[in-house]
C-alpha cells in the first residue's frame, strides 16, 4: 500500500463486475488528483454507467477495490460516499418538491451542518443558474432546469470528488456553455469525473481523457497526449491510387486505412519512418502522390480508431 | 440520518392526495362505529345496570372501534406502504439515497419510521375521537391504554410488511397487492378451525392484539409482534442490499 497522497481523491484497482456471464467492466484501474477533469468516453454498453456506479458505491463490484480520498467504498462505505457528489445518467428528482427542498434535503442527507445549509443551498443554486426557481415544483420544471437541479445536488455538498454522468443532456446551447464553465470552475478545486458522448465537450473542459471500450480501458492520457497520440502517422494522397494491400507492402507500413476525403492514413511500425519509402514507392508505381503530411489527431480520431476497428475484427 | 429519511417519506405522504384520503376514510369509518356502539350501550343500558359487574363504556364502545380500525388498516396500510422503496425504484431516486452517506439500514429504518409515525398519527385520532366519551361518563383508562399498545404495535408489523413488499418490486401496486394478500392471509388465518393451539395460529397477527382489547399485556404477544416488525425490515434491508450486489 502505498502511503495515502493527499492530492489523489479517486483511486480505482482491478475494477471488475460481471452480470452473469457477462463482464461488463473489466479489470480497470485509474487514478484521478485533486483539479483534475477527466473524461470519460465510450461507446454505449462500454461499461462507463458500470463504472461509475461501482465508484459512488450504488452497484458493488465482482471484483477490485475502489478509494475515494483513500477511504475504501467497501470498508466504509458512508464515509466515501460523503465525498462525492454524483449526477446519474437519470437525474434522480423528487418531482412533488420544491427546488429549495429538494436541495435542502440532499444538504441534510449529505451531512451539511445545519447553520451552513441554508448558506450551501444558495452557492448550489447560484452556482447552477436556477437561483429564480428555488421555490417551483421539481416536477414543473423544464429538462434543462431539471438537469442543472441535478448537478446542483450532487455539488450542494462540496465533495471532493464529483461524478456527472452525461449532465449537459437536454441544456439549450447557451446553458450547456454554462455547465461546461462550471465543470471548469469545479475541476479547480474538486476532481471531476465526467461521461459523455459529446467529444468537443471532452476537448473542452477536460485534462485527462480515458476511453473504455467493451469493459476494458484502452486508452488513458491527458489531452495533450491525445493531440500526439499517432503522431508518427501519415496522411497520404494519391490521384492514382493502387489497391490498399499495394501501399501496406510497403517497407514500414504498419497498416494502412481509407480515411477521409480519399485520403490513407498510414501507420508506421515502430522506429521506423517510411517517408522515403512512400515517396518511392509512389513514384514507381506511378500513384501520382499530391500529398505527405503527418497526421493530426482528434479525440474523435482516437475514440473511433480504438473503439471501431476491434469491433471489425 | 434515519429522521431526514423519515421526515422526506412524511412529507412526500401528505403531499399525496392518497394519505387524506385515507385518514378521512379511517376517521369517518370510526366515528360511524362509535355513533353505533354508543346507540346500542343506551339502549341496553337498563339491561347493563341490573349486573353484578357491568361491563364499562371503553369495553363495549370503545374497544370494538379498535378492532375495526385494524382491519381497515389492513386494507389501508398497503396504500401507504406501496411507493416508499418501489415508485424510487421506477423513478431511479433510489440512486440519490444509495449515493448519499446512508447505510441501507438506515434508508429502510428512515421510511419505515415515516411510514409509521404516519399511522400513529392515524391512532392518535381514534384516541382523540374515544377521549370525547369523557364528555358523558369516564373511561378506563388502563383498557384505553393497553387497545393503544396493542394497536401500535400491531400497525408497526403491517408496516414492516408493506415496507418488505415495497422493496422487492419496481411496481407499487404489485407491492401493494402482494402486502395487502399477505396481511389478510395472516387475518384469516385466525378464523380457521384449527385447534387454538396449533401452531398454525401462532402468525394470526389478530389473535395477537385480541389480548391487548382485554386489557392484557403479554410479553409473549409484544415480543411476538416486535420480533416479526423485525424479521421483515431486515428482510427488506437484505434485499436492497442484494440489489447493489446483484445488480
Amino acid at each position: 500500500m502505498n502511503a495515502p497522497d493527499q492530492n489523489q481523491t479517486v483511486r480505482a484497482t482491478d475494477l471488475t463486475r460481471q452480470f452473469g456471464e457477462r463482464v461488463a467492466v473489466n479489470k480497470v484501474s485509474f487514478e484521478l488528483n485533486r483539479g483534475e477533469v477527466l473524461g470519460f468516453l465510450g461507446p454505449n454498453g462500454a461499461g462507463k454507467t458500470t463504472t461509475m456506479q461501482m465508484l459512488t458505491g450504488n452497484l458493488a463490484p465482482s471484483a477490485g477495490q475502489v478509494e475515494i480520498c483513500g477511504i475504501d467504498m467497501l470498508d466504509r462505505p458512508t464515509d466515501a460516499k460523503a465525498r462525492i457528489g454524483y449526477l446519474p445518467e437519470t437525474p434522480p428528482l423528487y418531482r412533488d418538491l420544491t427546488v429549495n427542498e429538494f436541495l435542502q434535503l440532499a444538504g441534510r442527507l449529505h451531512r451539511v451542518p445545519r447553520k451552513e445549509l441554508g448558506a450551501a443551498v444558495e452557492s448550489a443554486k447560484q452556482r447552477c443558474g436556477i437561483g429564480d426557481v428555488g421555490q417551483r415544483l421539481i416536477g414543473a420544471l423544464s429538462k434543462g432546469y431539471q438537469q442543472r437541479v441535478g448537478i446542483a445536488q450532487a455539488i450542494i455538498h462540496n465533495p471532493d470528488v464529483v461524478i456527472l454522468d452525461e449532465p449537459t443532456v437536454g441544456l439549450d446551447p447557451n446553458q450547456i456553455r454554462d455547465i461546461r464553465a462550471l465543470i471548469r470552475e469545479l475541476g479547480g478545486a474538486h476532481s471531476v469525473i465526467l461521461s459523455t458522448h459529446i467529444l468537443p465537450e471532452v476537448e473542452q473542459v477536460c485534462s485527462r481523457v480515458q476511453i473504455i471500450h467493451k469493459g476494458h480501458l484502452v486508452f488513458t492520457d491527458s489531452l495533450g497526449g491525445v493531440k500526439a497520440f499517432r503522431g508518427r502517422s501519415l496522411m497520404l494522397g494519391l490521384r492514382n491510387a493502387p489497391a490498399i494491400e499495394a501501399i501496406a507492402a510497403v517497407p514500414g507500413v504498419a497498416h494502412v486505412e481509407l480515411a477521409r476525403g480519399g485520403l490513407f492514413r498510414i501507420e508506421p511500425t515502430t522506429d521506423t519512418d517510411p517517408t522515403d519509402a512512400l515517396v518511392q514507392a509512389a513514384w514507381d508505381g506511378k500513384w501520382n502522390l499530391f500529398q505527405l503530411a503527418p497526421a493530426v489527431s482528434s479525440i474523435e480520431d482516437v475514440f473511433v480508431q480504438l473503439t471501431h476497428r476491434e469491433e471489425t475484427v | 440520518m434515519i429522521f431526514t429519511v423519515a421526515g422526506k417519506e412524511l412529507r412526500a405522504l401528505f403531499s399525496s392526495p392518497l394519505a387524506w384520503v385515507v385518514l378521512a376514510f379511517l376517521q369517518v369509518t370510526m366515528a360511524w362505529i362509535l355513533v353505533t356502539r354508543l346507540d346500542a350501550y343506551l339502549t341496553v343500558q337498563t339491561q347493563l345496570m341490573q349486573m353484578d359487574t357491568p361491563p364499562g363504556v371503553t369495553e363495549i364502545i370503545i374497544a370494538p372501534i379498535f378492532g375495526a380500525a385494524a382491519v381497515i388498516l389492513i386494507m389501508a396500510v398497503p396504500l401507504l406502504s406501496m411507493r416508499l422503496i418501489a415508485e424510487e425504484r421506477r423513478n431511479q431516486t433510489m440512486t440519490f439515497l444509495i449515493s448519499a452517506p446512508l447505510s441501507m439500514t438506515q434508508i429502510v429504518l428512515g421510511k419505515f419510521v415515516g411510514l409509521y409515525s404516519f399511522l400513529i398519527l392515524s391512532v392518535v385520532l381514534i384516541l382523540v375521537m374515544a377521549s370525547s366519551m369523557y364528555l358523558g361518563g369516564r373511561l378506563d383508562l388502563g383498557l384505553l391504554g393497553t387497545l393503544s399498545l396493542g394497536l401500535a404495535l400491531l400497525i408497526a408489523a403491517f408496516a414492516a410488511v408493506g415496507v418488505f413488499f415495497s422493496s422487492l418490486t419496481a411496481q407499487p401496486v404489485v407491492a401493494a397487492t402482494a402486502t395487502l394478500a399477505t396481511l389478510l392471509g395472516l387475518w384469516l388465518l385466525n378464523m380457521s378451525q384449527a385447534s387454538p393451539d396449533s401452531p398454525f395460529l401462532m402468525l394470526a397477527l389478530i389473535r395477537r392484539y385480541e389480548s391487548f382489547t382485554k386489557g392484557l399485556i403479554d410479553t409473549s404477544d409484544i415480543i411476538f409482534l416486535l420480533v416479526f416488525t423485525a424479521v421483515f425490515l431486515i428482510l427488506a434491508i437484505r434485499r436492497l442490499d442484494s440489489d447493489r450486489i446483484g445488480g
